[in-house]
């Protein structure tokens, strides 16, 4: 079947096949339809990432997992975070953030803050409606705005989250393993510096008696 | 800010007495792909003279690696070519691997080409959608096409997080695993895909307009192909056996059968018709590494990626990205960042040619022609 005009309506039947088909489609509802979007959300994939946002656990100024040490801050390639540590009046720093602003218009959800992150602390959030008006001001997300709980997190990424904590509890069993054994040394060392000293004490007493007091 | 009274867009005067006109296509035209412009003169309908004017999404990507980390670079490649972030990726990774002597896990490996080929299937389809729309048919095709790459898009999401800024590989591997239930998913997705691919075929190829508007088109001979330096479809459609899979055969490609479609007359038929025919040979490679994958890690762990150091040097890495010849050149003092860090966008080298192709053709025509070599803007400029 090849007269002129021939590849015209071949192609035609293929539209005509798809556009009436599509109305006896069994998956019409989910794949013809257009989401109608802010009154029906789409449903994020796991995975899916939008900006970051730091974690704590239970409380949130005590509970910050961050330690302000700014490694993200060197390695963001676009250089969007901006850390401040804190300290108190005597200029003493403390191990955690004072200012700790996302410039999200800069952001670009990259995730390497994430992967470079020692503690744990910063995580990719999959909220996705932060538009505003205000150019300079909402845009610059502060600390309190950033902090979110752990169990936000499990509710967001789940299998991630659950990783997470399993690394870092095997982190404290490690460590208090190995604390433990520094303890059990040191104690041990105690010991056996005690027996020395005594060993040392009673062979010095024997090699040198006790001198009977000189009268005058 | 006034014009001069004479309107020429070039520099020297407006030809030897003849009735020419000067037109300014783009920057902001839908049929060029992004921003590029061209200037173009024009007798009657006929094109004399065309002059592309590069830049308006120059972003400094080249100078900003220098400043950033070597891990630092990888999320800006995917902003390259944006709609195959992927082998933007991966040819960095290439690259870095190749100054840095890094071996990459066999599962590694698969993975890579599991989503490299998924990159080059959706671009091909969006290819097959954007020609349409530069002959002027905004719709059937490029909805279809749009369809279907939404669903490769869901599949990067549901791995990488992000539908197109993936920032998914790493020196030495990948960044993270299949999620459960993913390699099923796409395996049952390929699948489908033929059956779209006759779809588009019987809907396009065969078409009389289509056919009238692509044959003959700008033909590119072989050895004109090749002295002007273009690489991938463009190559490949003028006749020249010439694919970096097989030539380089890095990765585990020289493991996986597939065949290298080319072209005879390098007009704009043959090209478009080499990006259905390697979505085809796509397909196959998907399904072979499907059933090849290995189970194993998936980067390879002596690499520290934070505050990579590799040491001095300089190597040129190349991949065969969906465009043709992606190479990084990068030059190495040992530190923690590039000395020297340059790309080989085959979008831009294989506008070389823009000209010459587009003398003597209709207006009509350079849209055609310029969405026959398929570039994407981001890679262009840089």
């Amino acid at each position: 079947m090849n007269f002129p005009g021939s590849g015209l309506i071949k192609g035609m039947w293929v539209t005509l096949v798809n556009g009436v088909g599509s109305f006896f489609d069994p998956q019409r509802s989910k794949r013809l339809i257009t989401e109608q979007y802010p009154e029906e959300r789409p449903k994020l994939a796991e995975a899916s990432r939008s900006f970051p946002f730091l974690i704590f656990d239970n409380d949130p100024e005590a509970g910050i997992r961050c330690t302000s040490c700014k490694i993200c801050e060197k390695e963001c390639p676009p250089q969007c975070i901006f850390i401040e540590q804190d300290k108190d009046a005597n200029g003493k720093l403390f191990r955690r953030p004072k200012v700790f602003n996302i410039d999200i218009s800069v952001c670009m959800s990259c995730q390497i803050c994430v992967e470079v992150c020692p503690f744990e602390s910063i995580r990719m959030d999959n909220i996705y409606e932060m538009s505003s008006y205000d150019r300079f001001g909402s845009l610059v997300v502060t600390k309190a705005q950033l902090l979110k709980s752990n169990e936000y997190y499990h509710g967001i990424h789940p299998t991630e989250a659950a990783t997470t904590d399993a690394r870092i509890e095997a982190a404290r069993i490690k460590k208090a393993a190995a604390a433990k054994v520094t303890a059990e040394k040191a104690a041990a060392a105690k010991a056996a510096a005690a027996a020395k000293a005594a060993e040392e004490k009673a062979v010095s007493e024997k090699a040198e008696p006790p001198q009977p007091e000189q009268t005058a | 800010m006034s014009f001069p009274p004479h309107t020429s867009l070039f520099n020297e005067g407006n030809g030897a007495g003849a009735q020419t006109l000067d037109v300014s296509l783009g920057p902001q035209h839908p049929s060029t792909h992004g921003v590029f412009r061209m200037n173009v003169r024009m007798d009657g309908e006929t094109i004399v003279k065309l002059q592309p004017v590069f830049g308006y999404l120059h972003r400094n990507h080249e100078k900003l690696a220098e400043r950033n980390s070597w891990l630092g670079s990888m999320p800006y490649t995917d902003r390259l070519d944006y709609l195959c972030p992927i082998t933007n990726n991966w040819a960095y990774a290439v690259a870095v691997e190749k100054l840095a002597g890094i071996e990459v896990p066999e599962r590694a490996e698969y993975i890579r080409v599991i989503v490299g080929e998924l990159t080059r299937l959706q671009n091909h389809t969006v290819f097959l959608g954007f020609i349409l729309g530069d002959m002027g048919s905004w719709g059937s095709a490029l909805m279809y096409a749009f369809r279907e790459r939404e669903k490769i898009l869901d599949l990067f999401e549901e791995l990488t997080g992000a539908r197109m800024m993936v920032n998914y590989m790493r020196f030495g591997g990948v960044r993270c695993d299949f999620p459960v239930g993913w390699l099923e998913k796409a395996r049952a997705y390929i699948e489908t895909y033929p059956a779209f691919l006759d779809e588009m075929e019987s809907l396009l190829v065969g078409n009389e307009i289509l056919l009238a508007r692509l044959q003959g088109v700008a033909p590119v001979t072989a050895e004109r192909a090749i002295n002007a330096g273009l690489s991938g479809p463009v190559l490949r459609a003028s006749g020249v056996d010439y694919d970096i899979r097989k030539v380089d055969g890095y990765g585990i490609y020289p493991r996986l059968s597939f065949r290298v479609p080319r072209g005879e007359v390098g007009d704009c038929f043959d090209r478009f018709m080499i990006r259905l025919l390697e979505a085809r040979e796509s397909i196959k490679l998907l399904q072979q590494a499907f059933a090849q994958i290995p189970a194993g890690p998936i980067v390879n762990p002596v690499v520290k990626q934070r505050g990579f150091k590799p040491p001095v040097g300089e190597a040129y890495g190349r991949i065969e990205s969906p465009k043709g010849e992606l190479g990084f050149h990068l030059v190495s003092e040992g530190g923690e960042k590039p000395y020297r860090y340059h790309i080989r966008p085959p979008s831009l080298i294989n506008l070389t040619l823009l000209e010459e192709m587009c003398l003597g053709s209709k207006l009509a025509d350079v849209m055609v022609i310029l969405g026959s070599i398929d570039i994407v803007l981001g890679e262009v400029d840089r």
